[in-house]
């Protein structure tokens, strides 16, 4: 099988369990209003959290399907048959790592900017923080891609992968928070792009390689 | 030409075999035979290069097979306990080949079931799904666990052609089983 011929497998295993694919999208915007509800609907509160609001929801919600990412592959043996494709293992792992991207970071991306305008971003910031979601929504995947594989097998896995991907994911949330923030305060938000460009430039590479070394492991 | 000298290997911490040697010619077969828990499956997942080889050596043609673990992915076909059939997918969608799909439906009977979820099918089916899967494969080294478990006697008939086309292509079969299997003249190791 190929590169594409597998993203292509895992979409079209996504689409055909509907309702998990959805739940992170509609966990995201559930959860993030929930905080009008929390801190009150005063615009300029709203307005204050609502960057950093969105970016920890949908980082919470991009772990949501983790656990399943390599899980079900894992029990019905098809992980073996995936190992013995002939492709390398790391391109296993970028395989699923864009597969998960596709299926809920570019959701989550699309979803960011009507929920800004609920949680009262000023109009004119919204591009700047889809600008950033967009390079740090591709490292929470590679990243998330990289604890599903580590925590593979293990017993209590669901509950070890947000431990083992949370402390990794916090630099992401920094400068993506970071960017949004600079432009609220009139500042450039160029140098927190680029960091957060600088993140993807490394997992890109480092995150499959690690993710497909742990899969291998897992496989014995 | 599949050899291995001195194969050992642990299941979990236990060293489940030490010290083995077999060879299997191009077009031959060899069935594993041993009690439960003698590493029967744990050897077929070593030979396919999922499992860890703790000493000893495997070679194909001559040359040492477990060196580009990818590589040798490429000669192995594998098919374990489990079907990998995924139930989201129809018949036709399990195969990882679409092109592949017609043929290998046909060489085990299940062209009526091909574009039926595979969570609708049963036991049986799913094995007989995973069984045609492995029919189109077209790498040489075929490792096998216990291929016929929940077969009826007709697939297993289907299954033995299978076999004697792949090994008249020169493909080697190494299997698993405590059931009688359609491979004719095939040499066994006894794991003790």
């Amino acid at each position: 099988m190929s590169f594409i011929g597998l993203i292509g497998r895992e979409l079209r295993l996504s689409a055909r369990h509907g309702a998990d694919t959805l739940a992170a999208l509609l966990f995201f915007v559930l959860a993030a209003s929930l905080f009008p509800f929390a801190v009150g609907p005063a615009p300029e509160t709203l307005a204050r959290i609502a960057s950093g609001v969105i970016w920890v929801c949908a980082l919470l919600a991009a772990l949501l399907p983790l656990d399943r990412l390599f899980g079900g592959d894992f029990e019905d043996g098809s992980l073996d048959q995936l190992l013995l494709s002939g492709m390398p293992p790391a391109m296993l792992a970028l395989a699923k790592a864009v597969a998960h991207w596709l299926v809920t970071g570019l959701p989550l991306l699309l979803a960011a900017a009507p929920v800004a305008v609920m949680l009262r971003l000023p109009m004119e910031n919204i591009p700047i923080l889809i600008a950033g979601l967009l390079p740090g929504s591709m490292v929470l995947s590679l990243l998330g891609t990289l604890g599903a594989a580590i925590v593979l097998g293990a017993r209590r896995g669901g509950v070890l992968l947000p431990l083992l991907v949370l402390p990794l994911a916090a630099p992401v949330l920094i400068f993506g928070v970071g960017a949004a923030d600079a432009a609220m305060t009139g500042l450039t938000p160029r140098p927190h792009l680029l960091l957060l460009a600088a993140m993807l430039a490394g997992a890109l590479p480092l995150a499959p390689i690690a993710a497909g070394a742990a899969l291998r492991a897992a496989s014995e | 030409m599949l050899e291995g000298k001195g194969l050992a290997a642990f299941r979990g911490e236990k060293l489940v075999f030490s010290g083995l040697n077999f060879r299997v010619a191009a077009g031959g077969a060899t069935l594993l035979v041993g009690p439960n828990g003698s590493g029967k499956s744990t050897l077929l997942r070593v030979l396919a290069g999922l499992g860890r080889l703790e000493a000893g050596q495997l070679f194909w043609h001559g040359e040492d097979a477990l060196a580009d673990r990818v590589e040798h992915a490429k000669r192995v076909a594998y098919l374990g306990h489990l079907d990998a059939v995924k139930p989201g997918l129809t018949a036709v969608e399990n195969f990882f080949n679409a092109a592949d799909a017609s043929a290998g439906l046909a060489a085990m009977a299940l062209v009526p079931l091909a574009d039926m979820p595979a969570r609708m099918m049963s036991a049986g089916q799913k094995r007989r799904l995973a069984l045609a899967r492995l029919s189109v494969d077209p790498a040489p080294i075929w490792l096998l666990d216990e291929p016929t478990l929940g077969l009826d006697t007709a697939s297993v008939a289907r299954l033995g052609e299978v076999f004697k086309a792949h090994r008249a292509r020169g493909g080697v079969v190494v299997a698993a089983t405590h059931l009688p299997l359609p491979l004719d003249d095939a040499r066994e190791v006894s794991l003790a």
